[in-house]
């Protein structure tokens, strides 16, 4: 299908007769940087929740991969093995654990129950994680918990685990959100870096950070795609006006 | 083990004190020392180990990953009554056999088996051998079954639950009716296990009544001192590396876990089944110590009480685990057993005997207000090791979560 790596086609779901996503279709391709943005319910965090099996559409298809394979009906972590990793809104790290453990258990490897019980860190795992931890500027905190990080930190980190899990196609939820302006630039460089070898899909409210990331932008606005194209050409787009940018 | 020693710090200390404990009843006991502590005592003590260990198990199973299981001394008493239909067996074979032994003609084998099950069965008024105890004459077999029969109940009744992600109070619910069910059905008569009789002289050892009960205290006090010390090292090897960081990940976030790409479910179900053997074979080393089982031990209570045990010695800490279950266990001992001196409060006495449950209840309602640590808690305190100054918000979203407050730096 034209080389898309994801192909969101015609979704739908209700949630109590209330119709969040309304026949949504939505592609990207294998190494691509995408912004989505979106008045607060437009159905942004709901389309995550679809693609990573969280929740089930009632109509539609998310088709994945050269062979397009629909994942609908596959649990989160098959379609987490299959290459899609997913950053939430509120940071979550396990507080308890070392931001080493942390990363180390994002690292792609094995995952069954057996073999995890006995893996043990090879040399190259370790300096895998050292890498990514300087990547994200966490070098020194390494052996603290994520529970003592700050807030942007702890952003650093999920970005972190992402990476780690290597994933094809990374779905990163406002990302910026609570961040010094510092912060921010840190920020959406890391994600820039890492649409180069892969997909990147970014939902974020701030047009700064939007601008920053310079990249193809989506609207979405009550479940469906509103507009689509570079954030210039979104933003003269007078539904655009209308719904979102003119409050 | 020295990646273990490095991981899991209370590991060498914990050896330590076992070991020196071990070393020091022996030396007390009538058997092999000066006799300063009595046969029953004795057995109190190797009773307590096994019970340290099921406790370990359920920490396991809780305060690592996060599943309230309010069903684990099922599979301690499924253990018990495994390994104590091969004592009843091979015991009243011997006997049988011995008074047969009188008569003018050599006894066939279906009179010798006729004759076990009148003696076994003659209480609950039956006199067929049922089918569970097709291999009760092997204790090869049962010790098979000991592991098999808790561990396939644990996996068929984890893999339900599991998959259909149940979760929290509701998982909690389902474990306690089982348990239920299981004490309800072993009271029934023709469960094929006596009843409300339960299975009784197992301290007995078949073909060992020469040896005096002093010898075979010690023995299962050893045993059961290995055995936890076993499961201390099994549990921590679990816990420590990624396994360990998986399932506490679990217990904090379980949502989290699965974006990640791990199957939760099979690692929940590892755990459950797990904790299920360690608490099976616990409860093997358990009985014979006791000397009888019967259905009441596997009432729903006592597996309320474990999780109490592991709440007051601090739960997601091992060693915790073990000080809460030889505390209370220990103490428990002491009050119901009427040593313990009443409280006259001039207009009423106290009787501890009476008022020890309520005393307990209310202990376990303090430390989970005010000391969600545990007794496990004050080993921080002696090693200096301060918890991040932060505020007590949960450290996932997810009931069972470990509040801020008990995470260890
Ligand atoms: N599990 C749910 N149950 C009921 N309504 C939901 C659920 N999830 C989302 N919604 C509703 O769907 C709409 C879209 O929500 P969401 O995808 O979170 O929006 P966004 O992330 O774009 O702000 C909102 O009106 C929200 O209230
Ligand atoms: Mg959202």
């Amino acid at each position: 299908m034209n080389g898309a790596l994801l192909e969101v086609a015609a979704i739908s779901v209700t949630f109590d007769g209330f119709k969040a996503i309304n026949r949504l279709s939505f592609s990207i391709g294998p190494a691509e940087l995408r912004a989505i943005i979106g008045p607060n319910g437009a159905g942004k965090t709901t389309f995550m929740d679809i693609v990573t099996g969280k929740t089930k559409p009632d109509e539609g298809q998310v088709l994945w991969g050269e062979v397009s394979r629909n994942l609908i009906g596959m649990n989160e972590a098959r379609i987490a093995r299959a290459g899609i990793g997913r950053k939430f809104q509120r940071p979550t790290v396990f507080e308890d654990q070392t931001v080493f453990a942390n990363l180390l258990m994002a690292l792609k490897n094995t995952r069954a129950p057996l073999a995890v019980l006995f893996y043990t860190p090879k040399r190259r795992d370790v300096a895998r994680v050292e890498d990514l931890a300087g990547e994200i500027g966490l070098a020194e905190q390494i052996r603290r918990k994520a529970g003592e990080l700050s807030h942007g930190q702890k952003q650093w980190l999920e970005i972190g685990m992402l990476l780690a899990q290597d994933p094809k196609l990374l779905l990163v939820d406002e990302p910026a959100a609570g961040m010094t302006l510092g912060e921010r630039e840190h920020t959406a460089d890391l994600l820039r870096e890492a649409a180069k070898t892969r997909a990147v899909v970014v939902v974020e409210h701030d047009m700064e950070f939007v601008r920053r990331l310079d990249c193809k932008v989506t609207v979405f606005h009550e479940g469906s795609v509103l507009a689509e194209g570079s954030l210039d050409h979104v933003t003269r787009n007078q539904d655009v006006i209308d719904v979102y940018l003119g409050r | 083990m020295r990646t273990l020693f490095r991981t899991t710090p209370s590991l060498p200390v914990f050896l330590a004190v076992l070991v020196v404990f071990t070393l020091g009843v022996t030396v007390l006991s009538e058997a092999y020392g000066i006799g300063a502590l009595s046969t029953s005592f004795i057995k109190t003590l190797g009773k307590t180990a096994c019970l340290a260990l099921v406790a370990i198990a359920m920490d396991l199973v809780w305060g690592y990953t996060g599943i309230l299981s309010l069903g684990h001394f099922a599979f301690f008493g499924l253990g018990g009554y495994m390994i104590g239909m091969w004592l009843m067996y091979a015991r009243t074979e011997l006997i049988v056999l011995d008074s047969l032994a009188a008569a003018p003609l050599p006894p066939t084998p279906g009179e010798i088996s006729d004759a076990i099950a009148g003696q076994i069965f003659g209480v609950v008024g039956a006199a067929d051998l049922p089918m569970v105890w097709m291999f009760a004459h092997s204790f090869w077999a049962q010790m098979a079954l000991v592991v098999l029969v808790p561990g396939l109940l644990a996996l068929v009744f984890g893999w339900l639950a599991f998959r259909s992600r149940v979760t929290g109070v509701y998982l909690s619910i389902l474990t306690q009716a089982m348990t239920l069910a299981l004490s309800l059905y072993l009271f029934q008569n023709d469960s094929g296990l006596r009843g409300n009789n339960g299975l009784s002289g197992l301290q007995n050892l078949p073909g060992a009544d020469a040896i005096p009960q002093a010898t075979v205290s010690i023995w299962f006090f050893w045993a059961s001192a290995l055995a936890l010390l076993l499961t201390y090292v099994v549990a921590a090897f679990v816990v420590s590396g990624t396994f360990g960081s998986v399932i506490r990940g679990i217990r904090d976030d379980e949502a989290r876990v699965r974006f990640l790409g791990y199957p939760v479910e099979g690692f929940k179900l590892f755990v459950f089944v797990l904790t299920a053997v360690i608490a099976a074979l616990g409860g093997a080393l358990y009985y014979p110590q006791a000397g009888i089982i019967n259905p009441a031990e596997i009432a729903p209570i006592a597996s309320i009480y474990l999780a109490v045990w592991v709440a007051i010695g601090g739960r997601g800490r091992l060693y915790g685990a073990v000080i809460g279950a030889c505390v209370v266990s220990l103490l428990s001992t002491w009050f119901t057993g009427g040593q313990a001196p009443d409280l006259p409060l001039g207009f009423y006495t106290v009787k501890w005997v009476d008022w020890w449950q309520v005393g307990l209840g209310f202990s376990f309602v303090l430390v989970t207000l005010f000391a969600p640590k545990g007794l496990g808690g004050l080993v921080d305190l002696v090693s200096h090791r301060l918890s991040p100054n932060r505020h007590g918000a949960a450290l996932g979203p997810d009931t069972g979560a470990l509040r801020e407050k008990e995470a260890e730096q």
